[in-house]
Order: structure tokens, then C-alpha cells, then sequence
């Protein structure tokens, strides 16, 4: 099976960040608080199914775009 | 005892507060917003701190840096922040540093947080929006955190001013210290690193190893750093297989590490963490796929009825004023050269420029209450697809709304987007978008060919026809940017990635203070460029070569000598007028505007227009010769309306109006749009590319449409 990512999560649901597969990406996701171990849930989606909006560690809601977010690896 | 002014920088997370502690610190009222990049020009401010024991006053100076998430930037605006503080000989660059924290984000705060510190920069932890992490059920204890950073946690509410007194007393306190405290670095490189800053340090006689380290990652954006000593850094990194992206994740994952026991210890959690519920819920409609784009229009339609309806009261008032001023100081001060000048010259110039204070003051109130509310980080949501599809970004709303007003100040919010190709496209074509300058010599030209007739019982002929003139412009930005995209190479893969701040009741006094701050600049900017051209205008209009204009002027009186003394003056003016070295011009660009369906008349107004839009009406009235009132749409529309061709049939076809509606929809007359592309993409070749396009773009639609309707 091949690894899930944040793009893949239905609405509401949680996953843990594992890794990600972007180096460029990574580093302003890093930066936006996305860290290895960190819980993060997607909250809602845009009208055009893309970007999309997901809970972070329970802190703050950020959007981002879906080839953003599948960069994001989840366990 | 210090004597000279202290110097401070305030850094800090997009919406962690920190342009409303610049305000609550030094009380100058600011542009602050919901959504991350809106501080992007210098704001600066002073307080002073009473001194005591022996102490005199002392004035400190506060630099409001803009937001950012680290000290590696993202955008535009964010490369400030560390071109100031890496290089001590900027006359920004502070003695202490307030970084503003959101303490209900403490973790992703702190990371920016640590980073200055490791700068070596006396540096004071202003812990914000307690009140937000309460709501969360979060805790936050500020000695703990005081004791694990080793600096000053000041506890402060910047909205309400709570905790500022003791903020200001603790920069006091810092740097009257004697001695600098060594650094506590907060994160220690290992392997080829250590090798490599000892030698950049040497090289530059730096003594902070983070500041070092600064120089090899990020040189390229120091403008203190000439070429040569580029080149030497970039072959510092080869020698050392410096690898900067591995390097960076692993600096900013290492971190986190140390910050995570930090977070643990001082901040307690009471249940599970969640956003305020009325985010979750306004988020649930104004994202909804249906309701979020109702939303969006009926605020957009809101804005324009604004635009349009409300403001044209105070400015119907403004311009009967301004017309009344001009009559009587033509009738009080003797006539002559210097009256004219003064009345027909410098007063229309300043009327034809504070006509727009309505407009624009109503614009920017709206924008900024929509930055305030955080509402506009879920427009650049629900529009980043959509945005897309042509080339832009969800953030390009936000310029694209702007110029509907103005594309000065709108150009200057495409700082916010990181990806360069992105915002290049937005510079672009924002001046597409109809800016409120259009908006008189819109509805000069509609009052003239359409009427005023019902629509389905409720719209009004003239306002559908305004409003489809509206829709080409944004159509014709979007097509544009997507006709660019094609052309301009995309270097980098453009972000989106935003935080979506929680709603927030605006604040009053920043929306009117905002309404203020956009009409002083556009008075005094605008109405600069407008006011010399008005002169300029004047006098190339009222004075020929040699005798032209007095030979003209004989022979018209000759030929009249049977008309009223009114009917013959008007004759003398047009005479004159195209005999002086406005005349001249517009004979000379006649043959290539002919095809488009103008006279030499136009070709002046045009012309003039080439620096400032608003100029074209003034000069329109100025060109028919019309004696009083020279502001006053009815009139100049009723000489319009009189107005002949060579052919004896009337000038104002259907035809030559709607050629001229579109080419005002396209073309690119404004000095002030061209100056501010030229600031913000460093050259030249950006603002000719655009110049030349957009004429283009104007000239072959405006020949089809009269060509096609003739």
C-alpha cells in the first residue's frame, strides 16, 4: 500500500504527520509549524475542491493548496 | 548615561499581533490586517520613556518589521526583516529586538522567536493574545517561559494597551545593561558547519556564529553585501559541500526539539484545544461551496454600490464647490494670464483630484474592514482555483479588488505572494482592472450614447452598461494573465499555503485611520503627477508657435464679425486652441487615431490622459472650449452632443464612444502605475513590456469595435 497523505484525508478526519516527500516544500511547511509527529485534521474544503483547510496540532487552521498538501506524509 | 535615541524592531508572526502593539506602543494609528504580508511598507514610531534618578527622557524610536515565520524569506516583504537586522550599519537596525508571540501558537511562534535570539540581538519576549489561548483552555506561564528562554516575557493584550507600560520599561531596562550578555544559542550546527562559519566570521569580522551562518544561506538577498563578496560566499559553500535545503529542514526539525520541552513546561492544557467556535461556524458558510461565493458577491456588489451610488454624493457636493470656487476667484482676481493659469490650470487641476476622495476613501474603509474581520484569507481560499486557472493566486484578490480604486496601492499588496512568477502576473495585469479614474470618462461617454432607460423593470440601461464595462476589465486581466503565463516562464512552483486567522470585530479606529492614510497618499501622490500636467496642459493649449494662434484668432473675428459676442468667443478659443502646441500635437498623431474614429480634439485629450487619466474629461472640456464650469458632465455633454465631424454629421457616434469606452478599459494611462511597476520589479523591461502591451491590447480592440459598429 502506498503512503497516505494530507490531500487524501476525508473531511474531519485526524492523522498524524509522518514525513515529508518535498525538500523545498518541507522547509516553509516546517515553518508553518507542520512538524514530524504532529497531529493535524482537515477541516474544510473550498467550494472547488482545492486548496483545503486543515487543523494543525489543534493551534490554528491553515490552507493550503492539494499538491501542497500531498507532500505531507501520515501514518 | 545614553543620551542619543534608542532604536527597537518589532518581529513577529503574520497575525500574531504585532502591527496592533505598534500602535498600542507608540499611539500612531496604522494599516493593520487579518492576513499575513499586510505590513509591508516601514512603519516607524516613537515613545517616550520618562526617565528617573538622574535619568533625562528618552525618545525611543519603534520600526514595525513585516511578519514572517522565520528568518528565511518567503516573499518580497519578508527579505526586509533580515537585510536590517544582519547588518548593523542600517539605520534601522535596533538595539533591542520585542519579538510578539501568539501565545495560543506558542510552538510555531517560538521558532522565529529562537532564531533572533540567536542573532545576538538583545531581545524581549512580548507574549500576545492570552486572551485567544484562554478561550483554547490553554494556560500559558510566563516565568516558567522566562526562566527556560533566558530573556525578558512581558505578558501584554495589544488590543486593549494591557502589560505596554511594562513592555516599555523592560526595553529600558534591557539596554541600559552594561555588558552584552553572550548568546545562548538556542541551536548548535554540527559536521562541515562549524568549519564554515569559523571562516565566514573571519572573513567578515563577525562575532555572532547564527549572523555567519545568515551570510552563507542568504546572501544573495543582503543588499549590503556587494557581488564580488557574493561570489566569494557562494565558493565558501562549495568548498564545504554546503547543502542549504537539507540543512535548513534540519535546522528548523532541530528546533522544534528544543522548543517542544520548553512549550511542555510552561503552557498548560485543560482539555482538548480547539479555534473559537464561531470561526468553525462562519468558516462553515463563507467556505460553504454554494453559500461562501454567494457571500463573496453580494460583499462585492456591496462595495461597488458603494463605490458608485453612495460616494457620488459628497462628490456631486465636491464638485459644485470646486466650480463655484473657480467662477468667483475668476471674478474677484483681475483678469489676465495669472488668473487663468490659477483657475483654469492649478484650481481644476486640484478639483479633478479631490473629486476621488469619496471613492477611494470608501474603498480602502471597505478592504481594510475585510483584512480586519479575516474574511479576506477566506475570499483568497475560496478564489485560489479559480485564480489558478490563470496563471495568478488565491492572493491575487486582493490587488485585483484594489484596482478597482486605484492600481498604485493595489500593486503594492501583491508584496504578500511569494511565488515571483505569480506575482509578476499580478503586477501585471492589475492595472487592467478598472480604476476609479476611469470611472468619469465612463460615464461622460455612456450618459452620451445610452438611455436612461429600465431594464427588466429594475436596472438601470446606464449602470449595466457601466457594469458590463467593469466585467471586460476584469476578463481582460484574467485572458491577459493567462496569455503571460504562456509566455513568461514559470521558475519556481508557486504557494499558496496561508493561515487562516480567527475572525475578529475590527477595530474601528484602524478602518478610518486606513481611510485617511490612502487618501493623503493618493492626494499627495496622484495629485502631484495630475497637477503639473494640468499646468503643463495649460500652457501648451493657451500659447502656439510665432503668430499662429493670433492670425487664427483675427481671421475667425473677421469671418464672425455677424455673431453674438458669445458664439464668436467660442470660435476665438477653438481657433486659437488648435493653433497652440496642443493643436499642433494633436494634428500630428491625428492620422494614427483616425482609424480608431478620433479627430486632433481627441488625440489632445488622449495625449494628456497619457499621464493621468483623470485628466481626460478636464481636458475634454478644457479642448471644447467652454466657458464656467468646466468640471460639470452636463455641460461638456452638451457640447459633445453639438460637437461635428469634417463630415458635418455628429462627432459622438455610437461608434467613436464605444471605441473610446474600450480603449480607456485597456489602455495604460497612468505615470503613477508605471513609476510603481518599475519600484517593485527593479527595471524597466516589466513596466515597457506591460506599457507596450496594454496599448496594444487598447488600440486593436478599440479599432475593431469602431471599425465593426461604423
Amino acid at each position: 500500500m502506498s503512503v497516505r497523505t494530507v490531500s487524501q484525508l476525508q473531511k474531519g478526519e485526524k492523522a498524524v504527520i509522518r514525513s515529508f516527500s518535498d525538500r523545498l516544500m518541507s522547509l516553509k511547511l516546517l515553518e508553518m509549524g507542520c512538524v514530524p509527529g504532529c497531529e493535524v485534521r482537515l477541516d474544510a474544503v473550498a467550494p472547488l475542491g482545492d486548496p483545503i483547510c486543515i487543523n494543525v496540532g489543534g493551534c490554528y487552521s491553515l490552507s493550503l493548496r492539494l499538491n501542497e498538501a500531498s507532500t505531507i506524509e501520515i501514518e | 548615561m545614553k543620551q542619543e535615541n534608542i532604536k527597537i524592531a518589532l518581529v513577529g508572526n503574520p497575525n500574531a499581533g504585532k502591527s496592533t502593539l505598534f500602535n498600542a506602543l507608540t499611539g500612531l494609528r496604522q494599516k493593520t490586517g487579518n492576513f499575513p504580508g499586510v505590513t509591508v511598507e516601514k512603519k516607524s514610531g516613537t515613545f517616550r520613556l520618562v526617565g528617573g534618578s538622574g535619568q533625562p527622557d528618552r525618545d525611543v524610536t519603534v520600526v514595525d518589521l513585516p511578519g514572517t515565520y522565520s528568518v528565511y524569506p518567503k516573499s518580497a516583504d519578508e527579505g526586509v526583516v533580515m537585510d536590517i537586522l544582519a547588518n548593523p550599519k542600517h539605520p534601522d537596525y535596533p538595539d533591542a529586538v520585542i519579538v510578539v508571540v501568539d501565545a495560543s501558537n506558542l510552538q510555531r511562534n517560538l521558532l522565529l522567536f529562537t532564531e533572533i535570539n540567536d542573532l545576538g540581538l538583545p531581545t524581549i519576549l512580548a507574549l500576545n493574545m492570552l486572551d485567544v489561548a484562554a478561550s483554547m483552555k490553554l494556560t500559558v506561564n510566563a516565568v516558567q517561559l522566562a526562566m527556560q528562554l533566558n530573556v525578558p516575557v512581558v505578558k501584554i493584550n495589544a488590543r486593549t494597551g494591557e502589560g505596554v507600560p511594562i513592555l516599555q520599561q523592560a526595553v529600558s531596562t534591557l539596554v541600559d545593561k552594561k555588558e552584552k550578555p553572550s548568546v545562548k544559542y538556542f541551536y548548535v550546527p554540527k559536521g562541515n558547519e562549524p568549519a564554515l562559519i569559523e571562516e565566514v566570521k573571519s572573513l567578515h569580522q563577525l562575532d555572532n556564529d547564527y549572523v555567519a551562518l545568515q551570510y552563507v544561506c542568504q546572501h544573495d538577498n543582503f543588499s549590503f553585501l556587494a557581488q564580488p563578496v557574493r561570489a566569494k560566499l557562494d565558493g565558501l559553500i562549495e568548498k564545504y559541500e554546503f547543502d542549504e535545503t537539507g540543512f535548513l529542514a534540519e535546522e528548523t526539525i532541530a528546533r522544534y526539539k528544543t522548543i517542544k520541552p520548553i512549550v511542555d513546561k510552561a503552557v498548560k492544557s485543560e482539555g482538548i484545544s480547539e479555534q473559537p467556535l464561531w470561526t468553525r461556524k462562519l468558516d462553515k458558510i463563507l467556505l460553504h461551496p454554494f453559500w461562501g461565493y454567494v457571500t463573496f458577491a453580494i460583499i462585492l456588489m456591496v462595495i461597488f454600490q458603494a463605490i458608485f451610488a453612495w460616494a457620488s454624493y459628497p462628490m456631486d457636493w465636491i464638485d459644485e464647490n470646486t466650480a463655484a470656487l473657480i467662477g468667483w476667484t475668476k471674478e474677484v482676481l483681475p483678469a489676465g494670464v495669472l488668473n487663468d493659469l490659477l483657475t483654469d490650470g492649478i484650481m481644476a487641476g486640484i478639483g479633478g483630484v479631490i473629486i476621488f476622495i469619496p471613492q477611494i476613501a470608501i474603498l480602502f474603509g471597505l478592504v481594510s474592514l475585510l483584512e480586519e474581520s479575516g474574511y479576506m484569507a477566506r475570499v483568497m481560499v475560496i478564489m485560489d482555483k479559480v485564480m489558478r486557472k490563470f496563471g495568478l493566486n488565491g492572493r491575487s484578490v486582493v490587488p485585483l479588488i484594489s484596482g478597482v480604486a486605484c492600481a498604485v496601492p493595489a500593486i503594492m499588496t501583491t508584496r504578500s505572494i511569494s511565488s515571483r512568477h505569480e506575482r509578476l502576473l499580478t503586477i501585471l495585469v492589475t492595472p487592467i482592472m478598472s480604476c476609479s479614474a476611469r470611472l468619469p470618462i465612463y460615464s461622460i461617454l455612456i450618459a452620451l450614447i445610452i438611455p436612461s432607460t429600465k431594464v427588466l423593470g429594475i436596472f438601470n440601461m446606464q449602470g449595466l452598461v457601466l457594469f458590463g464595462l467593469y466585467f471586460l476589465g476584469l476578463a481582460g486581466a484574467l485572458v491577459s494573465a493567462w496569455i503571460l503565463s504562456l509566455f513568461i516562464k514559470r521558475t519556481e512552483p508557486g504557494y499558496f499555503m496561508l493561515e487562516m486567522p480567527t475572525y475578529k470585530l475590527p477595530r474601528w479606529g484602524h478602518v478610518g485611520f486606513m481611510m485617511y492614510d490612502s487618501v493623503k497618499s493618493f492626494v499627495l501622490e496622484a495629485g502631484k503627477i495630475i497637477l503639473a500636467i494640468s499646468i503643463i496642459l495649460w500652457v501648451l493649449s493657451s500659447y502656439g508657435p510665432s503668430d499662429h494662434m493670433e492670425v487664427a484668432e483675427k481671421k475667425v473675428v473677421m469671418s464672425m464679425s455677424s455673431a453674438s459676442a458669445e458664439e464668436r468667443g467660442a470660435a476665438v478659443a477653438s481657433a486659437r486652441l488648435e493653433n497652440s502646441y496642443a493643436g499642433n500635437f494633436g494634428r500630428f498623431i491625428e492620422p494614427a487615431i483616425r482609424p480608431l474614429g478620433y479627430d486632433w480634439k481627441i488625440g489632445i485629450a488622449l495625449l494628456a490622459s497619457f499621464a493621468a487619466r483623470e485628466v481626460f474629461v478636464g481636458t475634454m472640456a478644457t479642448i471644447y472650449s467652454i466657458s464656467g464650469d468646466s468640471e460639470d458632465v452636463l455641460t461638456v455633454k452638451q457640447r459633445l452632443v453639438q460637437e461635428k465631424n469634417d463630415q458635418g454629421g455628429p462627432m459622438y457616434t455610437p461608434a467613436v464612444c464605444y471605441s473610446l469606452l474600450i480603449f480607456y478599459v485597456f489602455a495604460m494611462m497612468c505615470m503613477s502605475t508605471i513609476a510603481v511597476v518599475y519600484r517593485e520589479t527593479h527595471g524597466w523591461k516589466w513596466p515597457l513590456i506591460q506599457l507596450g502591451y496594454l496599448m496594444v491590447l487598447a488600440y486593436v480592440s478599440a479599432f475593431a469595435v469602431y471599425q465593426l459598429m461604423s
